[in-house]
């Protein structure tokens, strides 16, 4: 598409102008950590933040949803509840443009997913190169997800004094003209933004030791290795890790009903794998009863199931797992790991 | 049921015709959607029921399309929240539904040959669909066996139905309880012990089997052990489906959606799969 250049101080008139049409979310500061929030005030905006908690997903598959609402009176009626404000998500930085990839096509293969589709349809993605590694977690360039090309309607490189404003869609061309100032990019721009790209690949390191292209073989290849118990042995099955994960999507359904005991609504929310009724049928049999077979089912997800059915990688590099685990399992040592067992195997 | 895909969540309202108590645990719900609409189940499918302010449900069905007259049946055990919920119902009652979804048993790949159905406890309702889909069309299919095993004789369902197709000259019927009670006459003794009782052209035989995840283990080495080819053997799996369209998680299996790859897998496709039994 096109390259135009956004002055750091046309960022906030740009921001505050769309508020008003738009649900604005971005990064904020929330104690001494970032979270995306819905912006009240546009000096909230922290496009410099290192990683959010939780991933912008929360915004295209809330924690929790509304899915209908129901009378049980009579005869029992049922309408669908569909909320999907339109929404610009500021700052999203390129392992998390990933994330929403695999969502897109998870929500969207097979039976489409109307709660998911229409959000994302009403929904402005404005991504953010990142120049400099969030923290010592994040193994994005290993994931091949420290740079896009595609999936952005707006996507932002700091320039220092201003913003390069690649555009990735008509829709995010018509934000950019109808709310901002942001002029063409001139060669001297264009001579900057090379700079800038290439002086920040340098700048972060490959945590894999071994090219991610291998990854699914390897993963299928290491389905009975001993690493499954031990990690178990360790792993307290908080499910933490599921719930900061930008590729989770896995769901709950329950009903909720109001103290007349007539009306309800039927919601679903987040849900994880890692959690011991996951996979337990009402008879009582659990498919996946041991810790081992559940963790090892969430690395495999992320390393080669979704790759088999959606032909994306479900891990990211974003590191948000290994950042937020009490036992300090971290999906790249993993991978690893059974890499080493390979090469020793052979 | 024509489903809307776009609105693949949201039930329609099914109306309760009948509702026959089987055993202790188990009911047959007989349900009738609206204006006239047909369920459009093939054999081996599962709806998922909702009662709302319960919750929702997946239930394979246990009628076969060809016998569906407007309706289907539901042969439920009554076991947790939704089904404790669906025993206390009455006649003209409302349930919602979703579906049918999830991949069925290919009856078309079973004509000409030989069908050998092995159904433990429950897993005869899902069997069941296609058994009386296959007796329907009777003549394009070769030699019929019917093994079922129960736990004991309370136990066992669809008593007339059985009757009726042990009676039949063109079915090879046998059943066993693993106890029995004072006034059982008849085979006492798990599933396996009822292929000794049988011959087989293994190469000719298509099998469909359908019970507890225990059962799986003994019967397939019964049925690889005939000889019958992995590839010709179906089973009909439980897991948590709670979505029932491929998005939610519960029910995977390795890799599989069992609501979408499943629930009616070819062993061939599974064999490897730790989590599959």
């Amino acid at each position: 598409m096109s390259l135009w250049v956004l002055d750091k101080e046309a960022v906030a008139p740009f921001v505050t102008s769309m508020m008003g049409d738009y649900r604005v979310v971005g990064p904020v500061a929330k104690g001494i950590k970032f979270a995306f929030d819905q912006l009240e005030e546009v000096t909230d905006l922290r496009l410099d933040y290192d990683t959010s908690i939780l991933p912008p997903k929360k915004y295209l598959q809330p924690q929790a949803e509304r899915m209908m609402t129901f009378t049980r009176t009579g005869k029992p009626t049922v309408d669908m509840v569909l909320e999907a404000p339109p929404t610009v998500i500021l700052g999203i930085h390129t392992c998390d443009l990933h994330g929403i990839r695999v969502l897109d096509k998870a929500f969207s293969e097979g039976y489409p997913d109307a709660y998911y589709l229409e959000r994302r349809k009403k929904t402005l993605l404005v991504s953010i190169e990142c120049l400099n590694p969030c923290d010592e977690h994040s193994f994005c360039k290993s994931m091949g997800t420290l740079a896009v090309s595609t999936g952005y309607d707006l996507h932002l490189t700091d320039l220092g004094e201003s913003y390069a404003v690649n555009t990735g869609s008509d829709a995010g061309a018509a934000l950019l003209e109808k709310y901002s100032a942001a002029r063409r990019a001139e060669e001297a721009d264009m001579k900057q933004l090379n700079r800038v790209m290439g002086a920040k690949w340098p700048r972060f390191p490959f945590k894999l030791d071994f090219d991610v292209g291998e990854l699914s073989t390897l993963m299928a290849q290491s389905y009975d290795n001993p690493i499954w118990d031990r990690l178990a042995e360790i792993c307290l099955a908080c499910g933490q890790c599921t719930l900061v994960c930008p590729t989770c999507f896995c769901f709950n359904v329950y009903d909720e009903v109001e103290l007349n005991l007539q009306d309800g609504e039927r919601w679903r929310r987040w849900d994880s794998c890692q959690l011991d009724e996951f996979a337990r049928v009402a008879g009582g049999e659990n498919f996946r009863e041991h810790q081992a077979a559940r963790l090892r089912h969430r690395l495999m997800r992320k390393g080669r199931y979704l790759m088999e059915r959606y032909h994306e990688l479900g891990c990211t590099g974003c590191g948000r797992c290994a950042r937020s685990c009490l036992v300090d399992i971290s999906p790249v040592d993993v991978f690893n790991e059974l890499h080493g067992c390979r090469v020793q195997g052979e | 049921m024509a489903a809307d895909r776009e609105l693949v969540y949201m039930p329609t309202m099914a109306r309760l015709l009948q509702v026959e108590q089987l055993t202790g645990l188990e009911k047959l719900f007989t349900l009738e959607l609206p204006e006239g609409q047909s369920l459009g189940n093939e054999p081996g499918q599962f709806v998922e029921v909702s009662l709302f302010g319960i919750g929702e449900a997946p239930i394979s069905v246990s009628s076969s399309p060809g016998r569906s007259n407007g309706t289907f049946e539901l042969c439920v055990r009554c076991v947790g929240d939704v089904t404790r919920a669906m025993h206390q119902l009455e006649r003209g009652a409302q349930l919602g539904i979703r579906g049918p979804f999830g991949n069925p048993f290919p009856i078309d790949k079973m004509k000409g040959k030989d069908v050998l159905f092995a159904a433990g406890g429950l897993g005869l309702a899902p069997l069941r669909s296609l058994i009386n889909e296959v007796l329907d069309q009777r003549s394009q299919f070769g030699r019929v066996i019917i093994l079922y095993g129960t736990k004991q004789p309370s136990e066992i369902l669809f008593k007339d139905e059985l009757v009726q197709w042990a009676g039949r000259g063109d079915v090879e019927f046998h059943m066993t309880v693993d106890r029995g009670s004072e006034n059982w006459e008849g085979n006492v003794g798990v599933i396996t012990t009822l292929f000794p009782k049988i011959t087989i052209n293994s190469r000719a035989t298509v099998a469909a089997t359908c019970g507890p995840p225990i059962m799986y283990r003994f019967v397939l080495m019964e049925l690889l052990g005939k000889g019958i080819p992995e590839t010709q053997i179906y089973l009909s799996l439980e897991r948590r489906m709670k979505c029932g369209v491929g998005k939610c998680g519960h029910c995977q299996i390795n890799g599989l959606y069992c609501c979408q790859d499943g629930p009616v897998f070819r062993y061939a496709d599974i064999k490897g799969f730790e989590e599959a039994f």
